[in-house]
C-alpha cells in the first residue's frame, strides 16, 4: 500500500547538463512524485508505459477533473482561462481538432514550404549582416515560428513587430508574472479580438478567417473559443518551435560527425529532424493525465481519480527502444519511433508544420553558413529548465 | 494484405501518408484516405510502419 505521507521524490529534477536529464528519469516502472500542488501523481517513464496510457480508453486530458496534475499553478490557470480541445476528453476534443486538422495536414504543409523557406532565408541574411557573434536565439530561433505564426494567422504585416514583441514578452522566462499576463491579455483579449472583427470585415487566406467564418459565424463555437484557439496556435507553435530549433542546433554544432552528414547529405535531414526530435528532450515537464477508471500500466495499479505525468521525453531515451539512447545518430533505424509529439488522439496537430519547418532550417542553415559555431565553450551554454518547455536562454554563435 | 482504416478513430496527424504515400492519404479535412486496401507485399514494411506510428490506432491488418 502506497503510504502518501511517505517520503515522495519532488518533480521535476535538476538535469545534469544540457542533454543530460536528472539519473533519476531513467526508464521504470510507473511511480508517485510529488508536485508543486503537493499531489502525489504517477510518473510514467517507459516506452511502452507512456505509449498506453497515451492511448489508454479510459484516461483523461480533462485539465478540470479532479485529481489533474497541471504542470504549474500559472500554466494550470491560464488553460482553464482559455480552454481548449488540447485539455478536452472525446467527443469535445474531436469536434474541436476537426475544425483545425486541414490547416496541418501533410498537403497543406506542403504549399507552406515555399513561405517558411522565404522566413528562414531573410532571417539568416538579418543574422550575417550582423557583426558575430550573435545570440542565435534571439536573431533566428525564436523569430523563426514568431514570423511562421502571424503569417499562418494572418496578422497584417504592419502589426507583425507589435505582435512579435507581445508574444516574446508572453512566453519569456524573462519577463515577470505581471509582465507576461499583461502581455497575454493585450495580445489575445485586445489584439486577436479586434483582429477577429477586422477578419469577419475583410477576411483573408488564413486561418483565423477560416475558423471565424466556418465557424464562429455559423454559431458552432463562441468567441471565446475563437480567442483561446488563437492563443493555443500561438502559443503551442512558438516556444516549442523555437526551442527545439536553439536545441537541435546546438546539438548538431557540438556533434561534428553527425553536422557534417546532415550539411553534405539532404537526404539525411528527415531523419536528422526526427533524431534531434527525440534527443533534445523539449517537453521535460510531461504530458499531463488523469485515470477515469482503475487501470493498470506497466504492472501498477492506477486508481480513477489519480494523476499520472507521462514523461514522453524520458520514453525517447529508453535503451530498450533507442539503442546508445545518449547518442545523436540520425542514422537511427527506427528514428521515427520518437515520442516527442506525444501520442494518442491529442497527438501535436502541428507535428507536420514543426517538422517543416526544421527540415527548412537544417537543410538551409549548414548551407548559408558552412562555418558556423559555438562561440562560448558548451559548459558556458545557458540551458533554462524552469519553463513549461525545456530551452536555451542564448545560443552566442559565430562563423 | 488487407488494409482497415477506422476514420471516426482518425485524428489527422498524417503519419501513416509519410510512411506509406502510396498506401494512404488525407482527405480534404486531414481524415485518412486508402488509396490501396489491399497493397503488394512490398508495401508491407510501410504498412506495418504506418500502423505503429498511427496515434489513434485507427489502422489494422485485416484477414485477407
Amino acid at each position: 500500500m502506497d503510504c502518501p505521507f511517505a517520503s515522495v521524490p519532488s518533480f521535476p529534477y535538476p538535469r545534469v547538463g544540457v542533454f543530460e536529464p536528472s539519473p533519476e528519469l531513467a526508464p521504470g516502472p510507473p511511480r508517485r512524485v510529488r508536485i508543486w500542488d503537493d499531489s502525489t501523481p504517477w510518473l510514467i517513464t517507459r516506452y511502452d508505459d507512456v505509449r498506453e496510457v497515451l492511448s489508454h480508453p479510459d484516461v483523461s486530458s480533462d485539465n478540470t477533473a479532479k485529481g489533474y496534475p497541471g504542470a504549474n499553478a500559472a500554466f494550470h490557470e491560464v488553460r482553464l482561462r482559455y480552454p481548449t480541445f488540447v485539455t478536452m476528453d472525446a467527443p469535445e476534443h474531436g469536434r474541436y481538432r476537426r475544425m483545425l486538422l486541414a490547416e496541418f495536414s501533410v498537403k497543406r504543409v506542403g504549399e507552406l514550404r515555399p513561405m517558411i523557406q522565404q522566413v528562414v532565408d531573410e532571417l539568416i541574411d538579418n543574422m550575417i549582416a550582423k557583426p558575430a557573434p550573435v545570440d542565435f536565439v534571439e536573431h533566428f530561433a525564436l523569430a523563426l515560428p514568431s514570423t511562421i505564426i502571424c503569417n499562418l494567422l494572418g496578422v497584417p504585416y504592419e502589426d507583425h513587430e507589435y505582435f512579435q514583441t507581445r508574444t516574446i514578452t508572453m512566453g519569456s522566462y524573462r519577463s515577470t508574472r505581471e509582465q507576461s499576463t499583461a502581455a497575454a491579455r493585450e495580445l489575445i483579449d485586445g489584439y486577436l479580438s479586434d483582429l477577429i472583427d477586422r477578419k469577419i470585415a475583410e477576411p483573408g487566406d488564413d486561418i483565423y478567417s477560416r475558423l471565424i467564418v466556418n465557424h464562429y459565424l455559423t454559431g458552432e463555437i463562441t468567441r471565446h473559443d475563437v480567442k483561446s484557439l488563437a492563443r493555443l496556435l500561438l502559443v503551442a507553435g512558438h516556444d516549442t518551435t523555437a526551442n527545439t530549433t536553439a536545441l537541435g542546433t546546438l546539438a548538431l554544432l557540438v556533434n561534428p560527425d553527425q553536422r557534417e552528414k546532415v550539411a553534405a547529405n539532404p537526404d539525411l535531414v528527415m531523419p536528422a529532424v526526427e533524431e534531434l526530435l527525440r534527443y533534445v528532450g523539449l517537453t521535460h515537464t510531461g504530458l499531463r493525465r488523469t485515470a477515469k477508471a482503475d487501470i493498470e500500466i506497466g504492472g501498477q495499479q492506477i486508481a480513477a481519480g489519480e494523476g499520472m505525468i507521462c514523461l514522453n521525453v524520458a520514453a525517447d531515451l529508453d535503451e530498450s527502444v533507442f539503442g546508445c539512447p545518449a547518442k545523436v545518430n540520425i542514422e537511427r533505424e527506427n528514428v521515427r519511433d520518437h515520442l516527442a509529439f506525444g501520442f494518442g488522439p491529442h497527438q501535436c496537430i502541428g507535428q507536420n508544420l514543426a517538422r517543416a519547418e526544421l527540415q527548412i532550417v537544417w537543410r538551409t542553415l549548414f548551407e548559408r553558413i558552412p562555418g558556423i559555431r559555438l562561440a562560448i565553450p558548451l559548459e558556458e551554454v545557458a540551458f533554462n529548465e524552469n519553463t513549461h518547455n525545456y530551452g536555451l536562454d542564448s545560443l552566442p554563435v559565430t562563423w | 494484405m488487407k488494409i482497415i482504416a477506422a476514420e471516426d478513430k482518425c485524428v489527422g496527424a498524417g503519419q501513416c501518408v509519410l510512411s506509406a504515400p502510396d498506401v494512404f492519404d488525407q482527405d480534404d479535412d486531414g481524415i485518412v484516405i486508402v488509396l490501396d486496401a489491399d497493397p503488394a507485399e512490398s508495401e508491407r514494411r510501410n504498412v506495418e510502419t504506418a500502423i505503429r506510428l498511427c496515434p489513434s490506432r485507427a489502422l489494422a491488418l485485416g484477414e485477407a
